[in-house]
């Protein structure tokens, strides 16, 4: 089952001066569920798909509250991400109990950045199996950052991570120039969008599998659910969605981009699994 | 076995519960201080101290004051002692008390100014963060009785608003659009109230104008201040520290002044 | 590299039978595989230039910046792996917060050139933890003149008036080696530093970059701080033109 004698620990260089590990680790958030994030200038929103395990269950969260400027919205290993979200959470608290003032989104996750590097260099670790949507507001506006196991962090226009998220992003970067003026309501239909292009055809966006999160000026954070979330699927309703195949041209483009930024890829890297593994997201 | 690998391997143990074992003494309960030992003596007192700082608040700013003596007890030791510290374009810092823990705590405080220049984020204190962080430190030190021995006045622009802050040893603190500290709190502020009342629309001129007379009336009555000052006055172009200041004074009615030879 | 795969390259604490310590020259590898960063050291301060790679444009510009401070007046410039960076940077802040602390002066750059060094070679000597993927150039302007280290993945470190890593170093160091840089001012410098990052830019492998630009010296007070976005603007344009200039003259030799 090994590809090479250097993927089993985190310690060890390949000669191509990789870490497959943390290659392995940053496949864990593919098997998410997707989520996507985008901002304008007054807004920063989620929209994340939820998985329910199976026919008896609920659908899981997917957006987790961290303060009331800032949420993540999270694909890979559940329980990884909820150790994150404590964490920032806990320096969150901190900031407001010091300082009396809301921790930056930029320093927030430069802190998951610097904690996430630790198990990427020490035997007997694992890189933690989860990427972040992070968005937020604070006094320098919205914010929506991208965390990945390998420790490193992005400052996103927008971003979609998780499960076939390319089409997502396809749909981003064709549409990038108009988030900044758009409207709360725009901004949410975009990201509607470029979530339902995730979905298989024969799936679409339900109130019960769709969450939203909204960050901007002065408000908590609100995590929108259920039938709260009607109200902006009914924006889309009935709209022609964009056809798959174009969508996953585009994306084995950006697949090498992907893999260049944790190393430059000469193996291939494997193709987002087309059938979820339910589990990872548990 | 229990009670032998408790003494050792050669050691018979003890000849009754608590008591002694061969070669040693009896321990009687509670007769043995470990006060000794255990204990410790904390800050009682503080060492070299500086007195009044005075802060106003103006239309569009800060004013604050504090003279540049160390006193030693009631010597006047140190006569070269800035107790205004500048924390960045829109903080200050004033400090008395000890001016050890001042000096101590101003270094922490410089690194932390380093640290978030680094960093390069646009975000950095603010005067209300860095009050709301001297009043956790106060505190904290005093609950493990181990206070930082100083009062201190937080002053700058806050979201282009002027602030006052006022934190002491025991980690009591508040905001006042007037404050001070020290002998300032019952002579100085009296005065400055009294004027802000008659004048609550108060210009940075007549403020400093404020601060000037009662840093001399401070020199007059107080036998551990000096003639010798800065003032800090913070607007939203920044912070100006002026000084040392010299009051012009007069002393010419204290010959009449008698009784207390 | 004929023992590649022979079973004693798996570990930084194992030598190999011709006495190489392989995860060392891999981790010098990953550097390669990053962006170019260059240093060079002229009369009256330090210039770093980053050539740094866009791997998507959904992200924000000015994000993951590769040049960083470490203290006032120490600058680092890295290539390599940026959350390995990113580490070793915070572990230098940290020493030179603790010297500053100890000695209430600022860092002397030779100090804490030793102190990474000695951290990054720790992390060579151990089965344990892996080598770091970085290489960082560390510079600041002290009272007896400019001064600049370069930190190797080895834990090596060497004092240099110009230096290059990452991608393109070899290009990069045939035209640093081209410069009086002993007689120029930073001001001269940081032209010809964002001319060099823009004449060994990969146009056809690397598609869009970044171009970083700090400065240490007398013209800053003696802080590292990113070039004033007027100077940017004018070394950036003088780094174009000359490579158009090349480019006509490449086409002429044609």
């Amino acid at each position: 089952m090994f590809r090479n004698q250097y993927d089993n620990d985190v310690t060890v260089w390949s000669p191509q001066g990789r870490i497959h590990q943390l290659e392995y680790a940053m496949e864990a958030v593919k098997q998410g569920s997707a989520c996507v994030g985008l901002k304008s200038k007054t807004h920063a929103i989620l929209i994340a798909l939820k998985r329910a395990p199976s026919e008896l269950s609920a659908h899981q969260k997917k957006i987790l509250p961290i303060d009331d400027h800032v949420a993540v919205s999270i694909a890979g290993l559940t329980a990884d991400a909820r150790l994150l979200c404590n964490f920032m959470r806990n320096e969150c608290l901190n900031s407001r109990w010091a300082y009396n003032k809301p921790l930056p989104i930029s320093r927030l996750v430069s802190m998951v950045g610097s904690k996430s590097q630790i198990p990427t260099q020490r035997y007997g670790r694992r890189p933690f199996g989860v990427g972040l949507l992070v968005a937020g507001y604070d006094a320098l506006g919205p914010h929506i950052y991208q965390t990945c196991p390998s420790a490193n962090y992005y400052d996103c226009k927008a971003m979609a991570i998780g499960a076939r998220s390319q089409s997502a992003r396809t749909y981003l970067e064709k549409h990038l120039d108009v988030f900044l003026d758009c409207s709360l309501e725009e901004l949410a239909k975009h990201g509607l969008r470029a979530l339902r292009d995730t979905l298989p055809s024969e799936v679409d966006l339900t109130s019960k599998n769709c969450s939203i999160g909204i960050a901007c000026k002065d408000k908590k954070f609100a995590i929108l659910d259920d039938e709260d979330v009607s109200p902006y699927l009914a924006l889309i309703e009935g709209e022609e969605r964009s056809s798959r195949p174009q969508a996953e041209e585009a994306g084995q483009a950006m697949e090498a981009d992907d893999a260049g930024t944790a190393g430059s890829s000469t193996d291939p890297v494997p193709a987002d699994p087309q059938v979820v593994d339910e589990g990872m997201d548990q | 076995m229990a009670s032998s690998s408790m003494f050792g391997p050669n050691n018979p143990g003890a000849f009754w519960t608590g008591g002694p074992a061969p070669g040693q003494f009896y321990n009687f309960p509670g007769s043995q201080s470990t006060s000794a030992q255990n204990s410790s003596q904390r800050t009682l007192y503080p060492v070299v101290t500086g007195t009044s700082v005075l802060g106003v608040q103006f239309e569009g700013g800060v004013v604050m004051a504090a003279d540049m003596l160390g006193s030693y007890g009631s010597l006047a030791r140190f006569r070269d002692c800035p107790r205004l510290l500048k924390v960045n374009d829109t903080t200050v810092l004033g400090a008395a008390g000890d001016y050890a823990d001042f000096q101590y705590l101003s270094n922490v405080i410089q690194q932390q100014v380093i640290d978030e220049e680094c960093l390069n984020d646009g975000f950095g204190y603010t005067p209300k963060s860095l009050h709301c962080w001297l009043t956790r430190v106060l505190y904290n030190r005093r609950s493990q009785f181990n206070p930082l021995w100083n009062t201190y006045i937080v002053a700058g622009i806050d979201d282009e608003k002027p602030f006052l802050g006022y934190v002491d040893k025991i980690g009591m603190a508040y905001e006042a659009p007037s404050l001070a500290c020290g002998f300032g709190a019952y002579l100085a502020l009296p005065i400055i109230r009294d004027a802000m009342e008659k004048n609550p629309t108060m210009t940075q001129d007549e403020a400093v104008a404020l601060i000037d007379r009662c840093m001399k009336l401070l020199f007059y009555r107080d036998a551990r201040s000096l003639n010798k000052y800065q003032v800090a006055v913070i607007t939203k172009a920044g912070v100006d520290i002026r000084g040392p200041i010299k009051s012009e004074t007069n002393w010419e009615v204290a010959h009449m002044i008698k009784g207390y030879e | 590299m004929s023992s590649i795969g022979t079973g004693y390259d798996l570990s930084a604490s194992q030598f190999s039978p011709d006495g190489r310590v392989f995860q060392v020259e891999y981790a010098q590898k990953a550097v390669e595989n990053s962006g170019t960063a260059v240093g060079i050291r002229g009369k009256d301060g330090v210039v770093f230039g980053v050539e740094k790679l866009i791997t998507s444009k959904l992200y924000e510009k000015g994000d993951n910046k590769r040049i960083l401070n470490v203290d006032r007046h120490v600058g680092a410039a890295f290539a390599g792996l940026n959350a390995d960076a990113r580490h070793l940077v915070e572990r230098a802040r940290d020493e030179a917060s603790s010297y500053r602390h100890s000695y209430g002066d600022p860092i002397p750059l030779r100090h804490l050139t030793e102190r990474v060094a000695g951290y990054v070679h720790a992390h060579t000597l151990y089965s344990s933890v892996r080598p770091f993927g970085v290489s960082m150039i560390l510079g600041s302007m002290e009272q007896d003149g400019p001064q600049m280290y370069l930190i190797d993945p080895s834990g090596v470190s060497w004092g240099y008036h110009g230096c290059a890593v990452g991608k393109a170093k070899q290009n990069a160091k045939t035209e640093i080696e081209k410069l009086k840089m002993k007689d120029m001012t930073v001001r001269e410098l940081v032209k010809e530093v964002a001319k060099i990052i823009y004449i060994v830019h990969d146009e056809v492998k690397d598609k869009a970059f970044d171009l970083e630009l700090s400065w240490v010296g007398e013209i800053t007070g003696g802080k590292h701080e990113l070039v004033p976005p007027e100077v940017f603007v004018e070394a950036e344009k003088y780094a174009k033109e000359a490579l158009e200039e090349s480019d006509d003259s490449d086409e002429e030799d044609l």
